[in-house]
């Protein structure tokens, strides 16, 4: 069963409250911040509390991510000492410019793994692509590392790089959008999608969930739990689209029966990416209907 | 005279005979106009210090007091300071609940003007002070059923009632709003305050908007009225009420009143005609959103909302949802202007709401009831009156007289506040009993009293996890441990009675800790 990626719940790394029920609000992902939404002077706390937390509390089935600093200080290092140990599923590196930078990561991760007596390519890893330069590089970073597990754009920083503003309509990322889902698409890996900042305006943000569900990515960050319902809502297949994926289903297997090579459904050929997306349809809902797991 | 009295058959056996008809033992009869009666109204007095001297306050008595001006009040403090002044002592102040804004008392208690306290709850300063020994007397609470059925018994009776109203005209016709003008403050209801003055031996009115008569509608009629004292102000508009109740932006209050939603929905109590009140409190106020939602997609209406009414329910009333409304008290301003305006929006005393002794109260109509809790043990009792330092810090209200009236009571808290976990082996203050507790709703599972299995089949069926309250407390300590025990002393400075004014548990002194 594909895992679920629609939501990734941040979590500020110096915020104990959050970090205690960020699991009770249903996101599939939870990503616990040390980077921009800790002060420089609560880098320490924060590394240690999400250790404490990682390490102590359950959080169920959900997929534990841990945005790090970047390595270019010795914060970025003091975290990936800490968090390799702590053992989260994926760590998030973020402004990731070049293949480089991922390398150069993945490279102290595994010295890390080694020391702890870890089995090397434990820890996953994804980049966040947050600048002009790393969203021409975006699919030379996907491929960079067999530890991704996806790439995600960074919107704020890019904006700023590309001398612009967030619209709220997105126009300024398309582009970015668009390269971020194709090098993800190739490189086999998944494509997340920036955070929605307005947390008043329910409407802005299901209009931009609904425009990168059709882009193609697989799910968004989100920095308030109320936007997790909302998004899983546009993200869940509808119980139409399941009723049609299973007809298709069906017709492929009365077709095979036949020994027919072709299939048709409603008086209309029924070919490989039509069969394709059925059955991805329907692993997705079959992901979607895991009931909550006691914690 | 064309008969004799005595010559009447069996007259001395017939009750209500007071003589023969004279003249000259009636009354005069008034020939001014209605302009010049009002104006000539012997119940207007000029202060309230006259207005205690006309009811004859005496040491050692009781006077009550309402809550509709929650922390907005003036009423208790400015009546009090008179008394103190006037030099009464050792009296017993009955209000139907007191707030941070009735801190005065405070000196009012060490001078020996006020000697004992009947409430339903106590916040701020003063339930500090109580709660480290400030009174001889223990403070007695009771909920808004309990202390209507203590009235209506005379274990609780009322020698003087001062009841603030936001309109009133010269004859005592009171209310919590007016439908002559836009002036004044504007509570809604007067629930609490109406059964007061139908069995206080004497009632003054305390308003600081006097309308022309009738006041119609009215909350307390005239001819339950001594006097009418106008004043300056009843309070602070401000304080009194807020425009509109805001549904909750807390995201674990929302998950927690969703899933509380989902429970009501799959409980089987949620069929068209239902019946329903919300409680105070983010969490349970915000339930009424998610039912609403369900209500429209499954075309059911409710028949009535009870209770402390919001803006939320008037909405849901006002589009069709809510066929009508019983209003023990407003908790907005939405919800007083609809008691004014709509005409399926009823206006009801404590007793009618909630009495465990009168010949009907609505609590036993209700289909389910949602409620907060400070704390709930593992079995099922509820706390709302004490905080997890052990001082008083809360009210009663309605909470064991709607659990035990409706068909299904639904509390609704999150599993840990900060560093203290809701779930505990023994409630500090047991004010509920778990026996009329059904479903606890947290925000990190639910749990069903097990003395209602077919309650959790049925959420269960409709895939709902249902844990143990056990194992939502050995979740809750799993994340903050097991708290030190409050330290108190021996002492007693509250009593609180359950609605049958039984006594289900005492408050302690705490201990001071250096």
């Amino acid at each position: 069963m594909p895992r679920l990626r629609r939501s990734m719940l941040f979590v500020p790394g110096n915020n104990p409250g959050m970090i205690r029920d960020a699991h009770i609000y249903g996101s599939d992902s939870i990503m616990f911040d040390l980077e921009d939404s800790v002060s420089i002077n609560e880098k320490d706390a924060a590394r240690y509390l999400v250790y404490k937390a990682l390490t102590s509390l359950k959080y169920g089935k959900k997929e534990l991510v841990v945005r790090i600093n970047a390595l270019d200080t010795r914060l970025g290092i003091d975290d990936l000492e800490a968090m390799v140990r702590a053992q989260p599923h994926v760590i998030r590196l973020p402004k990731t410019e070049t293949a480089k930078d991922v390398i150069d990561c993945e490279r102290e991760i595994a010295r890390i793994e080694a020391e702890i007596g870890l089995p090397v390519g434990t820890t996953k890893m994804m980049a966040a692509i947050e600048s002009a330069q790393g969203v021409l590089n975006a699919y030379e970073i996907a491929k960079s590392s067999s530890r991704l597990i996806g790439i995600a754009l960074g919107a704020e920083d890019y904006v700023t790089d590309l001398k612009t503003t967030r619209s709220p309509e997105g126009v300024e990322l398309l582009f970015a959008r668009s390269m971020i889902v194709n090098a993800a698409r190739a490189a086999g890996i998944a494509a997340l999608d920036t955070v929605y900042s307005d947390v008043n305006n329910e409407a802005g943000f299901r209009a931009e969930a609904e425009l990168i569900k059709k882009l193609g990515f697989d799910g968004k960050s989100v920095i308030n739990p109320r936007q997790i319902q909302p998004l899983h809502d546009i993200f869940n297949p509808t119980e139409k689209d399941i009723a049609k994926a299973k007809a298709i289903m069906a017709a492929i297997a009365e077709a095979e029966a036949r020994g027919s090579g072709v299939a048709s459904l409603n008086g209309k050929m029924i070919d490989k990416p039509i069969v394709e997306r059925a059955k991805y349809m329907l692993e997705r809902a079959a992901a979607t209907s895991i009931p909550i797991e006691e914690v | 005279m064309e008969f004799e009295l005595n010559k009447i058959p069996h007259l001395s056996e017939i009750t209500a005979i007071h003589g023969a008809f004279n003249e000259l033992a009636i009354p005069a009869k008034a020939h001014e106009s209605l302009a010049e009666r009002q104006r000539n109204s012997k119940k207007l007095l000029s202060s309230i210090e006259e207005a205690i001297k006309y009811v004859g306050l005496k040491d050692g008595m009781t006077i009550s007091f309402h809550h509709h001006f929650r922390n907005g009040d003036y009423v208790i403090n400015m009546v009090m300071d008179v008394i103190a002044k006037m030099g009464f002592k050792g009296l017993t102040l009955a209000a139907s609940s007191l707030t941070d804004i009735h801190e005065p008392l405070i000196e009012h208690i060490k001078n020996g003007v006020i000697k004992h306290i009947e409430t339903s709850g106590l916040r701020g300063k003063l339930a500090e002070a109580v709660s480290h020994g400030l009174m001889d007397f223990p403070i007695i609470f009771r909920s808004h059923g309990g202390r209507a059925a203590a009235i209506e018994t005379g274990e609780l009776h009322i020698d003087i009632a001062f009841l603030g109203a936001p309109s009133c005209d010269p004859y005592g016709n009171a209310n919590g709003y007016n439908r002559d003008d836009e002036n004044g403050s504007c509570c809604g209801s007067l629930g609490y305050a109406k059964l007061d003055a139908v069995k206080a031996d004497k009632c003054v009115i305390i308003t600081d908007h006097l309308v022309s008569f009738p006041n119609a509608p009215f909350g307390i009629p005239e001819s339950h009225v001594d006097c009418v004292v106008k004043v300056e102000s009843v309070g602070d508009p401000k304080g009194i009420m807020s425009g509109a109740t805001r549904y909750t932006k807390n995201p674990k209050e929302l998950l927690i009143a969703k899933t509380a939603a989902d429970v009501i929905e799959a409980s089987g109590y949620f069929n068209d005609g239902f019946s329903m009140q919300m409680g105070s409190g983010g969490a349970s106020l915000a339930t009424a959103r998610f039912l609403r939602e369900k209500m429209i997609n499954k075309n059911i209406k409710a028949r009535f909302a009870l209770g402390g009414i919001t803006g939320q329910i008037v909405e849901m009333h006002e589009e069709g949802l809510v066929q009508k409304i019983l209003d023990v008290q407003s908790f907005d301003l939405v919800a007083a202007n609809s008691l004014k305006n709509n005409r399926f929006h009823q206006q009801i005393d404590a007793s009618y709401y909630a009495s465990y002794v009168n010949r009907g109260a609505a609590v036993n109509q209700l289909d389910f009831v949602i409620l907060s809790a400070l704390e709930i043990d593992t079995d099922f009792n509820i706390n709302v009156l004490t905080g997890s330092d052990g001082v008083i810090r809360g009210a009663i209200g309605g909470h064991p007289d709607t659990a035990a009236g409706a068909s299904l009571s639904v509390v609704v808290a999150p599993l840990l506040r900060g560093r203290i976990p809701t779930i505990v082996g023994k409630v500090n203050t047991v004010v509920t009993p778990g026996c009329t507790v059904d479903v606890v709703v947290t925000d990190q599972g639910v749990a069903v009293n097990p003395r209602r299995p077919e309650i959790k089949e049925r959420l269960e069926a409709a895939g709902i996890p249902v844990f143990t309250i056990d194992q939502l407390r050995a979740r809750a300590e799993r994340i903050v441990g097991v708290p030190e025990p409050i330290q108190y002393e021996d002492r007693v400075v509250g009593v609180v009675m359950y609605r049958d004014n039984s006594v289900i548990d005492v408050i302690r002194q705490v201990k001071e800790i250096d």
